[in-house]
Formats: structure tokens, sequence, C-alpha cells
């Protein structure tokens, strides 16, 4: 035990001489957390749109000023004709076009009925159902006060909603589980596979075996610190998201904890099962953030739910761990439930645990060759 | 110049020489674009809506079966309780709870205001905004059945009505594909550049052998040049690599020339290159380079617009991206393949990322020390 202790404490001076790589560690969360929170949105602010006014009317001046105070809209230009479409749209600043026909106010006023039309640039698919959608309701709202009396009798079913777990729609309540989850298995991953990929490709591994430690107590003493860094990483972002968004734990946060613990565990096996596949770091470092960034951002409902997905993916996505850790960390962060609610989860990941560590033991060599 | 061609030559043998990074820089590629492509959609499909009718009237089946029949929702299940609704919620079992009271029906018939609650997971905000959004839609799509019932019977006439029409250029059907495919193929390639580039470089310092270098008449950017040249040929059969399988696998249109995205890459490779191989001067190891380059392409790509639109971002984010070479390549490759962009479209971009090219060569040309 003794030995053990001073091989880990070995370990830690080494990540506390490099202090740039230690600032990188609690950077990156911090960084995903303030751009998620700060810099990016799925919604939609400020989008260029252009009006082709064929009319010119009172009509349509006021209904394109309620279009663009909305805030939603920025006014990129007016254009003159339909074959300016094309080149505003490829210019790229602009992402819809809004066109009123000919004579729009008279046939409105006059005949009861005038044609709009949305022309948006598919190339941003989210964008352009997001301009759509909220131009569409815009003008049914204008529409709806030209029409005054008549049609508040004609609207008959009136839909109340309540936003269940997070009612001001706040996106942070999707990203800052996703980005634990992110992270934690990123980080776990790529740090074991490298430290020990290190050791094999410089020959000190050898050092190490032919020392009194075991192996087992080697893989042990070099995953335990990374072990306590990535728990204080969890508690880091969890303060964060408390003191910077508000957001608490609803749920036990015991139980969170524990459940994170198990998550790095895993990770931690995982890297190991790199390091035994890998001969040299370059390879570990491949593996481990080339392979597994995309999968863990795409596959995980980290960003794009698993449903909306083609069938196929419901099992592709079995085999993503942090599939299920993204359910457990919404379920006791935000919906607040217990253990109930997430044994199935927790057991496939402490299975997988089990299968990865058995894996690289069978794997691990204990010669060079 | 035959000084570098040798330099290239070493570093291609040098590349080649690990059987799994040769594989793995293809292969990858190859099939992470497979597999992820068809995956990521914002499209909502299969939202599971949970129904307690306490109503049973024509009118509450109507609408049920209105609703059963729309391609983005499911009904998985009825109760009476509410109790037990949010405990499938809870579970994850259903997305939405539909609740119709029991006056609903009686309501209708007798032209009061009936209302209907629908509960919403909203954890993913997004994803909620756009259900309520489509339910909103077919509830007033009903309603207007039945007042178009009305009215045909009770002769009112009708309101002035504006008529929306909208149709979507360049990717009619919306498909997702067609936007994750060019953003997709943008981080592989900063990815493979950025991080291998920097790592070989890293490696030759941490186990000496760029000693060997320095003590020869080798220059400064003679060097530097033939660290760039192999990963930029890399990175440019990638993309064609990458392209292929859009075309082969997923048929995604090519509006504009392939000539010109490969000089939008190629461009691009430089700066990410130069950047790569300046960041790797201030580092010792490998693992401390991995982690400086796993920092900046986390920011340089969430920040670049692949998954959200780039305008709502706030100014200072705008602004930071003037520097970001992946948010200028996403744009670029989006605009020439899906809509055919030009060269004239396009040269504000061209020619921004063609400055940060040159001046991040150059920092990692000054910054290189050939003393140690």
């Amino acid at each position: 035990m003794k030995r053990f202790l001073g091989f880990v404490r070995k370990e830690f001076i080494h990540i506390f001489r490099d202090y740039r790589t230690l600032f990188i560690l609690f950077g990156i969360p911090v960084a995903e957390i303030l751009i998620f929170g700060f810099a990016i949105s799925m919604d939609i602010k400020n989008a260029g749109v252009a009006f082709l006014d064929l009319s010119h009317d009172e009509i349509t001046h006021k209904l394109s000023d309620k279009i663009i105070s909305s805030g939603f809209f920025r006014k990129t230009e007016d254009l003159l004709s339909y074959n300016d479409i094309d080149k505003v749209l490829k210019k790229g600043h602009t992402k819809a076009v809004i066109i009123f026909e000919e004579d729009f106010g008279r046939n409105l006023i006059r005949e009861g009925k005038a044609s709009l039309s949305i022309i948006a640039d598919g190339s941003e698919p989210n964008t352009a159902t997001l301009i759509t959608n909220y131009t569409t309701a815009i003008v049914n709202d204008f529409n709806m006060g030209l029409a005054g009396t008549q049609v508040s009798s004609a609207l008959k079913i009136i839909p109340e909603v309540k936003m269940f777990y997070n009612p001001n729609l706040q996106s942070h309540f999707m990203f800052v589980p996703g980005v634990i989850t992110l992270i934690l298995i990123l980080i776990c991953a790529l740090m074991t596979s490298v430290t020990i990929t290190r050791e094999k490709e410089f020959g000190t591994m050898e050092v190490l075996l032919v020392s009194p430690l075991r192996p087992v107590q080697i893989i042990l003493g070099k995953v335990t610190p990374y072990f306590i860094l990535s728990f204080i990483n969890v508690l880091l972002i969890l303060a964060l998201a408390w003191f910077v968004f508000g957001l608490p734990v609803k749920g036990s946060l015991v139980l969170l904890l524990a459940e994170t613990m198990l998550y790095i565990l895993m990770s931690l096996s995982l890297g190991i099962l790199i390091s035994t596949v890998s001969s040299t770091m370059q390879q570990a470092i491949f593996i481990s953030l080339i392979g597994l960034l995309l999968p863990t951002i795409l596959l995980s409902g980290f960003i794009f739910p698993i449903e909306n997905m083609p069938s196929v993916y419901d099992y592709v996505s079995l085999i993503v761990p942090p599939r299920y850790f993204i359910v457990i960390i919404k379920n006791i962060m935000i919906k607040g439930t217990g253990l109930m609610y997430i044994w199935k989860e927790t057991l496939i990941l402490a299975a997988m645990t089990t299968v990865f560590i058995a894996i690289s033991i069978r794997k691990f060599k204990i010669r060079l060759e | 110049m035959r000084t570098i061609l040798y330099l290239i030559r070493k570093e291609f043998i040098q590349i080649f020489r690990n059987k799994f990074i040769s594989k793995a820089i293809f292969a990858v590629p190859i099939v992470q674009m497979l597999i992820l492509v068809p995956a990521v959609t914002f499209e909502l499909k299969n939202v599971d809506i949970v129904i307690i009718d306490k109503d049973l009237t024509p009118e509450s089946r109507g609408l049920i079966s209105k609703l059963a029949g729309s391609t983005f929702f499911r009904i998985s299940g009825k109760t009476w309780s509410e109790k037990e609704a949010e405990n499938l919620m809870l579970h994850n079992k259903c997305d939405i709870i539909l609740h119709i009271p029991d006056e609903f029906g009686m309501n209708i018939g007798n032209g009061k205001p009936a209302v209907l609650q629908a509960g919403i997971d909203a954890i993913n905000s997004s994803s909620a905004q756009l259900s309520w959004a489509y339910i909103n839609g077919i509830i007033r799509d009903y309603n207007s059945d039945i007042t178009i019932d009305n009215i045909s019977t009770s002769g009112v006439s009708s309101f002035p009505i504006i008529d929306i029409t909208n149709r979507y250029w360049y990717n009619e059907e919306l498909n997702y594909k067609y936007y994750m495919l060019p953003g997709i193929l943008v981080i592989l390639v900063t990815a493979i550049g950025f991080l291998l580039a920097g790592l070989n470089m890293v490696r030759e310092k941490e186990i000496g052998t760029i000693e060997q270098i320095n003590v020869t008449p080798v220059r400064k950017h003679q060097f530097i040049i033939a660290k760039m040249v192999p990963f930029l040929l890399i990175g440019l059969i990638d993309l064609g690599v990458g392209l292929s399988i859009g075309k082969l696998a997923f048929n995604i249109p090519f509006e504009g020339s392939i000539l010109l995205m490969f000089l939008g890459a190629a461009i691009f490779l430089i700066a990410v290159l130069g950047l790569a191989l300046f960041l790797s001067t201030f580092s010792g190891s490998q693992q401390q380079y991995m982690f400086v380059a796993f920092f900046c392409m986390i920011i340089f790509i969430l920040m670049s617009g692949i998954f959200t639109p780039y305008e709502s971002m706030p100014q200072w984010a705008q602004d930071f991206n003037l520097i970001n070479p992946v948010a200028y390549l996403m744009r670029i490759n989006r605009m020439v393949m899906l809509k055919g962009s030009s060269m004239n479209d396009i040269s504000g971009e061209l020619i921004s990322l063609g400055v940060i090219a040159v001046c991040f060569s150059t920092f990692a040309v000054r910054r290189y020390r050939k003393t140690a």
C-alpha cells in the first residue's frame, strides 16, 4: 500500500510539474460552458432578411416593419426584382427573402386575400425552418389584428402549455449535462491512454514493470490522479452552472456524484483499453480524440435527440457510453428523480466498465516485445 | 527547393511508417462520415404523446386522430391519471402529455372557448419549442376545420386573409445531410491536420530528433514548409474522399465548382497547419500539445456555426470568428457546395483566410528556434 501511495505521488508530481496542461484541463470545461451559455444558441436572432416589395403600400410597409421589429430579423436590403433573390442568397448574409405580391394592400382590402411568399435559404435547414415559422407567426398575428373581432369568435380551442422541468426554456438545462458528459469521457480516456502509452513509447514502462510494483498497482496508480482531477472538474462545472446560470441539482447530490464516479471509472477503463491497443502516443491520441470526439457529441443525444435519428441509430448508439450517462445526469440534475428511474442505465455503465477492464487485463503485456 | 523536396520525402516516410496512423488517416473519416452524417438532424420525428382524454366526445377523438395522423407525433399511450402520465414522463417514456378536460366537446358545441393543456418535457428547449409549434399548428388546423363547418352553415363572410407560401431554395426538402456533410467534413479535416502536424513536430522535440535537423544547414522556413506540405496533401485527399462519399452515399448536390472548394480548403489548411506548428513550439511534450490542440479545436468548432446559426451569436463572438479559420471554411463549403456560390461571392472569406494563413505561418517560422 505504501509503495502504491508512493507511486501515486510520483504521478501527481508529473502532472503538477506540467502546469500548462493542468491549466487547460480545467480551462476546457470553463470555456465550453461559457461558449454554450453566452456565445451560441440554436435560436435565431438578427437573421438577415431581404424584402422584395412589389406593392409598396401602407400595409406592406407596416407588415415589414412589424417583421423587423420582432428582433429575430435584421433587414439586409430591399430587392427590386426576382432576379436579385439568387444573388443575395448566394452572398450568404441574407437567409431569406420575403416577397409581397403586386397590389398586396389593394388585394387584401378589396378581394379579402393577398399573398406573401417566403423564400428561405435551405442550405441551413434549421435557420430556414425557424425563419419561416417566426415570419408566419408574425404575419398571422398581423392578420388577426386586421380581422379584429371576427376571428376571436372563430377561435374555439385555446391550447395552453406547461413546459415541464424547464419552464423558462433555458438552453443550459441541456448543455450543462452534455458538457459534463463530453468532457469527462474525453479527458479521462485521453489522459489515461496517453500517460500509459508514453511510458511504453519511451521505454520507461520496463523500468516500472521490473519494479516490485504489480501491474495492477501501476495501472491503478496511473489512473488514480486522473480520477481525482476529473472529479474536481465535475465539481467545478456544477459550481459554475450554479453560480453563473443558477442551475441547481434538483435530485440527490450524493447520488449524482456517485454516478459521476461510476462514469469516470468507465471512461478511465476505456482509456486503459485504448492504451493496451496503441503502441505510440499519436495512436492513442488519434483513437481517443478523433475517434471519440464526434461520436460523443453527435450520437449521445447531447445536441441531437436520438429519437429523431433513423431507427438504426437506436442500436448504433447503444454502444456509445455517454448516451446512458446523459440520461442519468439529466434525470438527477433536472428532473430530480432517484435511482429507481435510472438503475438500468447505471447497470449498463457498470457492465461496460467491467468489460473494458476485463479486456484490458487480458491484453496487458507484462513484457515488452 | 531540392532540400524541401527531400525533407518532404522524409516526412512522408515518417508518417507512413506508423501502420496505424497511415491507415487511420483515411479510414476514420470514411467511417465517421458514413455513420454520423445520416444521424444528425433537428427534424422532429416520433415525439411520444400520452393522452389524458377525460372528454371522450367526437370532438376530442377528432383532434386525437388528427395528431396521430401527423408524422411528428406518435400516440404512445392513453391514461386517465395525470400522475401516471407524469410518471411516464419521468421515465422518459413520453415527451408530451396532452390533457383534454371533460367539457371540451360540450364547449365547442356551445360555441364557448374550449381549453386544452399540453405538458412538454422541456429539458431540450429547442425541441420543446418546436413540438409546441407543431401541436399548435395541428390544433389551429383542427380549429379551422370546425370553423369552416360553422361558417358554411351560418353563412358568415370570411375576413381578409394573408396567404403565406414558403419555399426553400438550394435544399427544398430541408435535408439535414446536405447541411451536416460539409460541416462534419470540415471538422475531420481540421482534426487530422491540426492534431497530427503539431504532434509530429512535438514528437521530434520529445525524442530529440529535431536536434539532428537543427545542426544541418536546413533553413527555418524550409523545415516548416516540409512539415506542412504532407499534411496539406493528406487533408486535401481526405476532403476528396469525403466529397466522394457525399456524392456516392448521400447523393449530395454539387452546385458550385469543386476546384473552388479545394482552393478554399488548401488556404484553410495552410492557416490551420501554421497555427498548429506555431503552437507546437510552445509545447515540450505531445501530451501538452494535445491538450492545447484539443482546447483550440473545441472552441473553433463550437464557435464556427456548425450546429448553430452564425448571426445569432453576440458581437464579441462574431468578432472572435474573424480569426477562426474553421468558421470561414464552414461557410465557404456550404455556400459553394449547396448554393453554387462563385469566387466572387466568397472572395471576402477567401481573402480573410489567406491573411490568417500568411500570419500563422509567419508566426510558426519566426517562433521556431534552431538553437536549443
